[in-house]
């Protein structure tokens, strides 16, 4: 078994109250750093804290979908039969990430800019594309039967998302030069002490809440589908 | 029989069919002035050329959409498609054929709606009609492929348009950039990027969408 199979597997093998456990831990902390640790932003104050939400969880959201594409090509490769479950799964998550992250973009331009959504904000005009590719994932997903066709078709369509990810990238960088000649030029954050601090906890906890619910969501969906076929063995 | 000859033989299938049935063209021709006629009355009074524009690379999207609608559908209407999938062929080849037979309506539809858009609206110049050539594989090599995958679907027709249309808008960027800067060199070397990765996955992964 290769080093990162090895690892894999022995983080499937964490317990699911531990993990549950560590989020909640992480994610108390990452909260009390946010609002009582981290100073507050010389440019836009208060409401500044909620980048460190933001970003990470778009982060989160990234590593989701990445990790969905990476399970759809172990089942296209190796022919994992548990790997379809799994790539839906975090998907799944990344559009709950992915949901989020608009939410908290669309509050952060409110309080900067005035404006609940802004077409010159690039991370979310790209995370609108992205939402709208994955719904469309699911209603492929919930379109076909359970089988390996529907396996299949998931897994490339989970695939296209990572290519998609980029190419949305720099399409939308290249749109900026047409569409919005002014960019907002917002000089970035300078990360030194407790802001980056608070930032890695943020992220940290972010990501472990992640992987918790796809955990949690995982279990629960094995369970449903080994009741179900229990129901047609006694039916 | 070699790769080349396959792809040959089942693009001509397509090409043959459409000339006999006629179902797919004009059915593309009539939408697409059909919608300018419909953008006439859309754009108010003294709006800009470069809004028309816009409008013109929408037509051309929801055009192939009409006509990938119709790729797969008569295979899976007349059981076809298990019989291609059978053939002792590359599967890709499926696909290359395909792309090639909607390319070749879509660029049928095009030298009839892009005088027509001239004559309504405004000129075009070349950069319009590059990025339009360049637009076109692109559009066609994912919606073929979106098109085989979502004709396995129950929901049919109704699902191409939502797969598609989020992997067309980088498309539209590009396009819709090349036709209003002035300098729409990077614009065109985005489409020619773009049309190349996403041929490169589609020819790779046709195998997976038509075979279990």
């Amino acid at each position: 078994m290769s080093a990162p199979a090895a690892q894999l597997r022995l983080m499937s093998r964490v317990s699911l109250p531990a993990l549950a456990a560590a989020s909640f831990l992480l994610v108390t902390t990452a909260l009390v750093l946010v609002f009582f640790v981290a100073p507050n932003d010389a440019d836009q104050g208060f409401s500044q804290r909620i980048f460190y939400f933001h970003v990470s969880i778009a982060f989160t959201a990234y590593a989701c979908f990445i990790g969905g594409a990476w399970k759809a090509l172990v089942h296209l490769w190796k022919r994992d039969p548990r790997a379809d479950l799994e790539s839906y799964v975090g998907v799944h998550q990344g559009v709950i990430f992915g949901a989020l992250v608009l939410l908290t973009g669309s509050i952060w331009a409110k309080i900067s800019w005035g404006h609940w959504w802004l077409w010159s904000e690039n991370q979310l005009v790209l995370f609108l594309v992205l939402f709208l590719f994955y719904c469309a994932y699911f209603m492929l997903r919930f379109s076909l039967d359970d089988g390996p066709q529907r396996a299949n078709l998931c897994a490339v369509y989970a695939l296209f998302g990572v290519i998609l990810i980029p190419v949305s990238f720099l399409a939308i960088r290249l749109a900026q030069k047409f569409i919005h000649p002014v960019v907002f030029t917002r000089h970035g954050p300078n990360f030194h002490g407790w802001i980056l601090v608070t930032y890695c906890v943020a992220q940290i906890a972010m990501l472990v809440l992640a992987y918790t619910l796809y955990r949690v969501e995982l279990a629960g969906k094995r369970l449903d589908l080994r009741l179900r076929e229990l129901r047609r063995v006694y039916a | 029989m070699n790769y080349a000859a396959d792809v040959r033989a089942l693009a001509r299938k397509d090409l043959l069919l459409e000339l006999r049935a006629r179902d797919t063209l004009p059915a593309m021709l009539l939408f697409v002035v059909a919608v300018f006629v419909v953008f006439h009355f859309a754009l108010p009074a003294h709006s800009s050329s470069l809004a028309a524009r816009g409008l013109l690379w929408v037509a051309i999207v929801f055009t192939a959409l009409l006509g990938l609608g119709r790729a797969f559908v008569p295979e899976r209407e007349q059981r076809t498609l298990d019989a291609l999938v059978l053939a002792p062929a590359d599967r890709s080849a499926i696909w290359v054929a395909k792309t090639i037979a909607t390319l070749a309506f879509l660029a049928a539809a095009e030298v009839v709606a892009l005088p027509l858009f001239a004559l309504f609206f405004h000129g075009l110049d070349g950069a319009t009609i590059g990025a339009f050539a360049l637009a076109d594989v692109g559009i066609c090599a994912v919606g073929t492929f979106v098109g085989a995958m979502a004709v396995a679907t129950r929901a049919r027709d109704l699902l191409l348009p939502l797969l598609f249309l989020p992997l067309a808008i980088p498309i539209v960027i590009g396009g819709v950039g090349a036709s209003v800067v002035a300098a729409p060199a990077r614009y065109l070397a985005f489409l020619a990027l773009y049309d190349l990765l996403f041929a490169f996955v589609c020819w790779a992964a046709f195998e997976y969408v038509v075979a279990e």
